[in-house]
């Protein structure tokens, strides 16, 4: 698993990749109380605002962490959106996206730099 | 942030584990770890303990009563003489252009009225009191803390170390020893629920939070819970739903007003403003304050603006304050429109993120309220 400074986990499944936020990032926003999900089919690029998070206090983007296509979103967190505080790296996920160009994710955190990033 | 004000009981929500911000000066706690969506539901099921005691607390003393109620007659529009000895009424602070400069409570306690203020408002509200009041001193009270104890057991609570607390009604007074110390105790709140606001010396604060804090039933409660709690409740936030440049009949607060200050009452006027404010009580005004309930799931929050149709070009009104409603279980927001354009169950559609979203004009409040009057 990889991680970006702005607190994305991401997870390699088959030739996917699986986006969700950090519980270090939850913590932070407080309760979460709705999500906006991306449709399935779209085509993002690395930073795009990608999902929008609103938790009892504001609202944040979530930006795509890599290029390349959404292809799985997850419903269930729309439908219940205290899953991301509750299961952040588990069933909180965001969205699948099937990478166009791999190696982005060579830049990315480990856990270890993550963990000493976020002290 | 190390020029933050500190309220008495800052050390206790370090203590509890607040998280602390910045709100008017001073370094409040906005949640602590039960988190904001449980604290306002505790507070509506059992009862939640706020620090409030960034408030502005001010004492009035004239002659007698009669003379501060006069005197203060002349910068609030409410009817100060005629309040009951042991009773609070809310009130505000108007302009000449008929505009809120802060809202408050204000309690006859006898021999001088207390008025309590918000704390951004503060500074300002004594000036402008010592400034234009005669023959009547003008005391900040620097030294008591001021606690809320809110929720449905929250006379259960508040009776185990007071019996007396049980008696008082809603918006009655009283000065009540709690815990050995002397507090001065109202039946009030910003929260829709039954309650007490509770001014205790500051010396004594923390060993009475801690006392109220034992009882299994009561949670700390952050500034987060309070701002959802209140906006369930309907009730303005001054700087946000009410300000200088709102009228007291635009926010929907003539019941603010008594009679006797109207136009045909025994003091008619005599405030600032009030040949703007009466006409309008009497007349209407142009725009209203009304509940809006966003039709989608996405909260709508204070500046969101509000269009007739989903394609106008113009808007027609805005949102002051907005957010997830924890009890309603869904996106609520407050905001003026036209009066003409602002009947209940009205869709009108606010702007949020570059597209146009449906909300339904709903009644205020939108959780019901829980006084025991």
């Amino acid at each position: 698993m990889k991680f970006t400074e702005e607190h994305e986990w991401l997870r390699p499944e088959d030739d996917l990749i699986v986006v969700g936020i950090t519980e270090h990032a939850t913590t932070q926003l407080g309760d979460i109380v709705f999500v906006e999900l991306p449709e399935v089919g779209a085509t993002v690029l690395k930073d795009d605002e990608t999902v929008v998070i609103e938790s009892v206090k504001a609202a944040s983007d979530i930006l795509a962490p890599l290029d390349g296509e959404i292809v799985e979103v997850n419903e269930a967190l729309a439908e219940n959106p205290a899953l991301a505080n509750d299961d952040p790296v588990g069933d909180g996920w965001f969205f699948k996206i099937k990478p166009s160009d791999p190696s982005q994710m060579d830049s990315y955190l480990d856990e270890a730099a993550y963990q000493a990033l976020i002290g | 942030m190390s020029d933050l004000l500190q309220t008495p009981l800052h050390d206790m929500h370090l203590t509890l584990g607040a998280k602390m911000v910045p709100f008017a000066g001073y370094n409040m706690p906005v949640q602590y770890p039960m988190g904001v969506m449980k604290e306002h539901a505790h507070t509506r099921e059992k009862a939640g303990l706020f620090d409030v005691s960034h408030m502005g607390q001010v004492i009035i003393r004239g002659a007698d009563y009669a003379a501060a109620a006069t005197a203060l007659e002349r910068l609030i529009p409410v009817d100060i003489l005629g309040l009951g000895e042991n009773r609070q009424r809310y009130g505000f602070f108007t302009n000449d252009a008929g505009g809120i400069m802060d809202d408050l409570m204000l309690a006859n306690r006898g021999d001088h009225i207390l008025v309590v203020v918000n704390a951004a408002c503060k500074a300002a509200d004594i000036a402008h009191m010592t400034a234009h009041l005669q023959g009547v001193t003008v005391t900040p009270v620097t030294d008591r803390a001021l606690l809320a104890l809110q929720g449905p057991l929250a006379e259960t609570v508040l009776a185990s170390l007071n019996l007396a607390a049980a008696d008082m009604r809603f918006m009655d007074v009283a000065t009540l020893p709690l815990n050995g110390v002397s507090c001065w105790v109202s039946r009030s709140g910003y929260t829709g629920e039954d309650g007490y606001e509770i001014s205790v010396p500051a010396a004594d604060a923390t060993e009475l939070a801690e006392q109220l804090l034992s009882h299994a039933d009561v949670a700390p409660i952050g500034l987060g819970a309070r701002d959802s709690l209140r906006l369930e409740a309907g009730l303005c936030l001054y700087g946000h739903d009410i300000d200088t440049g709102t009228t007291p009949t635009e926010a929907g607060l003539n019941w603010a007003i008594q009679k006797a200050r109207r136009t045909g009452g025994t003091r008619a006027g005599g405030f600032p403003g009030a040949d703007i404010i009466l006409p309008e009580i009497a007349g209407g005004a142009a725009r209203k304050r009304v509940g809006l309930i966003p039709q989608g799931r996405a909260p709508m929050r204070e500046g969101v603006l509000l269009f007739a149709q989903v394609d106008d070009d113009s808007p027609i009104g805005q949102i002051t304050s907005g957010g997830f409603g924890p009890t309603v279980g869904g996106p609520i927001a407050m905001g003026y429109l036209p009066t003409a354009q602002a009947a209940t169950g009205t869709t009108v559609y606010g702007e949020l993120r570059g597209k146009r979203l449906p909300l339904t004009i709903s009644p205020l409040p939108f959780t019901p309220a829980n006084f025991k009057r």
